[in-house]
């Protein structure tokens, strides 16, 4: 029990406490509560850090620590366990999920500086941050489930952190209820595991599957995926996603781009022995992703609230992971490498968005910038870094990852790689034109606007994650990432590819480049116009993507109509039938009472009267029985 | 004995019929005292007949609860009188449904 890797509790106990401190403490921690939340977070980064070096120098085969802590519950048969499991997998999250949040902290002290909630705000991220380590160290699903409740809490709690504005309050409930659609295929499929194995620990599971029935492999497999899909924004649950960018800009970039969003990939990744068992679970997860990734491009592409835009993207970025997720053993270890890449740049690009709406006066619609690059030059660079990265420039981190997913789906089949293939241009297009609308072109300030730099605590974290945005390649560097995660994700077989990985990764480069090109001349060589076309004046593909392709009018056709109709058919039966018969019997009740009461004159004479009359009537009775 | 019987039924039938008519509450009241006393004429009739003193103890018990019952029902009548300035019964009327 000396080892240093059954320490991997503090890492979910020091920003836990730090919640907790901050959001017991009273108003004497409003001058310096942000600096406990940032410190929680950071050494828990630090902690994190001096686990990955202790585990990375161990041998190979031994790099899987669980620590037991407690005996949870134990009933009868059932008994779950409150254990982490710190292995590679989770490792790299560890390190992700810290390092990235505590970046993030640092940058929401300048952006928050102005909120009277800012102790508030930082006690949800601290919040946010162990529950996500939770759910990643969880060597049980239960428990895993525990922090995959706690990241939807606090995702509701900050997307709803401006609870003043209805707009805000309203995303955060759409985003919860959508999440507990996903969230019900999670508890039925931990349901499944304890009817049909016992047990609901991971890697008992793993070893149980293979002793189940296919079509119990392939339910949980499907019920897995719908909770990944609630959680992760993929189609058929997305919609939440981008009315999710009503929260502050910090919260998007942690949770709604770099780590929460991620789960649902994380999921599918940790219960590869489920997925590897059912070819269908597989094929149904590379259908939800690549649905995803086109419709999230398509969505990117319309958008001119570039908070909006950017959620677009991410949807599709975590469509490539998904879709990477469901190719098997291949594409594993290349969804959790695309994963961490797009946790640097995408994190990156939404901070540097947060920077332009800080230098703007919170104006997030990217009609009104233009030429931001000369008032706000470190955010152009830093963003600039990250654009190139998700674009897939040559030597950038996304430029790796995302090559590795798009030979992998080839490798698969080969409409799916045309795909992804399509992705690429489409990712490329609408980044391009992002970046064009918003750093480059004419000035389309409004008035009284004067865009600045953001102060050095935001710039600082900008710098730091555009660079890892540029060097996150280095992780694919003699295949480390894939040998690395081989113990926990299983070996990678080599697919045979219709045409050699170069002559793929240059297909790659030409369709990004004619993304970016059509881009270049439909928003860079044109002026664009200050105030966005009205929806008659663009063609219907616009107003489809403008319309996020129709989630949720589909929504409300499919789920939300009936469901009213139901209610309101149920709330009519309760107010007539129910309550009718309730109220009729009172009401029977209350005329009978009224009836009798009106002999009750207030007259002493006509009582006197009626007792005369019911003596006589006595005394006649008497008589009567005494004659017979 | 004939006589005593039918002079107690009499007096209750004149005490019944001012309970039931009279408005006033003191003849009320009166008629009320008629009637007790008309029961008391025939115990005390047919203890004699009997030749036995329980009815005669009943006439007692009877007076003794008729006292009491005039001093709780006179002060009551005079307390209406106070707030009402009036003592017909039929003004008395508020315990209504």
């Amino acid at each position: 029990m000396n080892d240093v890797l059954d320490t991997a509790w503090v890492l979910v106990a020091l920003p836990l406490a730090g919640a907790l401190l901050l959001l017991t403490w009273g108003k004497e921690s409003d001058r310096f509560g942000h600096w406990i939340g940032t410190a929680a977070s950071a050494a828990s980064f630090v902690w994190g850090v001096v686990l990955f070096v202790a585990l990375a120098g161990r041998d190979a085969g031994d790099r899987s620590v669980t620590t037991n802590l407690f005996t949870w519950f134990d009933a009868g048969r059932v008994r779950v366990d409150m254990a982490l499991t710190y292995d590679q997998l989770s490792a790299l999250f560890v390190l992700l999920i810290t390092g990235v949040g505590t970046l993030i902290h640092v940058y929401s002290i300048g952006y928050m500086a102005d909120d009277p909630r800012r102790r508030r705000f930082f006690a949800f991220l601290n919040l946010f941050v162990a529950s996500m380590l939770t759910l990643v160290l969880a060597a049980d699903y239960l428990v895993l489930f525990l922090g995959w409740e706690g990241v939807g809490l606090a995702s509701y709690l900050l997307i709803g952190f401006w609870q003043h504005k209805p707009s805000a309050a309203a995303a955060a409930q759409k985003a919860f209820v959508m999440n507990r659609v996903g969230d019900l295929g999670m508890v039925i499929a931990i349901a499944l595991m304890l009817a049909h194995l016992g047990t609901t620990d991971i890697d008992r599971v793993a070893t149980g599957v293979p002793a189940l029935s296919q079509g119990v492999v392939t339910a949980l497999g499907l019920l897995l995926l719908l909770g990944a899909c609630g959680k992760s924004a993929q189609v058929p649950l997305q919609a939440w996603l981008l009315d999710a960018m009503e929260g502050p800009t910090p919260v998007s970039a942690l949770i709604h781009a770099a780590t929460m969003v991620t789960a649902g990939v994380y999921l599918i990744v940790r219960s590869s022995a489920i997925f590897d068992a059912s070819e269908t679970a597989r094929l149904a997860v590379v259908a939800v992703g690549l649905v995803t990734l086109l419709v999230g491009a398509a969505i990117g592409c319309a958008k001119d609230d570039i908070k909006k835009a950017l959620a677009g993207s991410t949807m599709s970025q975590i469509g490539y992971m998904t879709l990477a997720a469901g190719l098997g053993p291949a594409g594993y270890a290349f969804a959790i490498f695309h994963l961490v890449t797009h946790g640097f740049f995408k994190a990156n690009m939404f901070l540097g968005a947060g920077s332009v709406m800080h230098g703007t006066g919170d104006d997030v619609d990217m009609r009104h910038y233009g030429a931001l690059r000369t008032a706000m030059p470190i955010t152009f660079f830093t963003f600039a870094a990250g654009y190139l990265a998700i674009i897939g420039f040559p030597g950038l981190s996304g430029f790796w990852s995302k090559d590795k997913i798009i030979e992998t789906a080839f490798g698969f089949n080969v409409w799916v790689g045309l795909g992804t293939l399509l992705g690429a241009g489409v990712t490329a297009f609408y980044m391009t034109r992002l970046m064009v609308m918003t750093f480059l072109g004419r000035k389309r300030w409004r008035d009284g606007v004067h865009p600045h730099e953001s102060p050095a605590v935001m710039t600082v974290p900008l710098v730091v994650l555009a660079a890892l945005s540029v060097l996150g390649g280095v992780m694919l560097l003699g295949h480390w990432i894939t040998d690395w995660l081989a113990p926990v994700v299983g070996e990678a077989h080599h697919e045979e590819l219709p045409v050699p990985a170069i002559v793929l990764t240059l297909l790659v480069l030409v369709v990004v480049v004619a993304g970016v090109a059509l881009a270049w001349a439909t928003y860079g060589r044109r002026e664009v116009a200050a105030d966005a076309p009205a929806d008659r004046e663009v063609g219907w593909w616009t107003r489809a993507a403008r319309h996020e392709l129709y989630g949720n009018a589909v929504n409300d056709a499919l789920v939300v109509r009936p469901t009213g109709q139901l209610v309101r058919g149920v709330t009519a039966f309760d107010r007539q039938v129910v309550a009718g018969a309730v109220g009729g019997l009172a009401g029977l009740f209350r005329d009978a009472s009224q009836g009798l009461g009106r002999l009750q004159t207030g007259f002493v004479r006509s009582y006197a009267l009626v007792l005369f009359a019911g003596a006589a009537a006595l005394a006649a009775a008497l008589l009567a029985v005494t004659i017979a | 004995m004939t006589e005593y019987l039918g002079l107690s039924m009499l007096l209750f039938t004149i005490g019944a019929a001012g309970v039931l008519v009279r408005r006033n509450a003191i003849v009320v009241f009166m008629c009320v005292e008629l009637m007790l006393n008309a029961a008391n004429l025939a115990l005390v009739s047919f203890s004699r007949q009997h030749g036995e003193l329980d009815g005669q103890l009943a006439a007692f018990f009877v007076m003794v609860v008729a006292a009491a019952e005039v001093v709780v029902g006179l002060a009551i009548i005079v307390s209406i009188y106070r707030t009402r300035r009036s003592t017909s019964v039929d003004d008395a009327s508020l315990l209504k449904a």
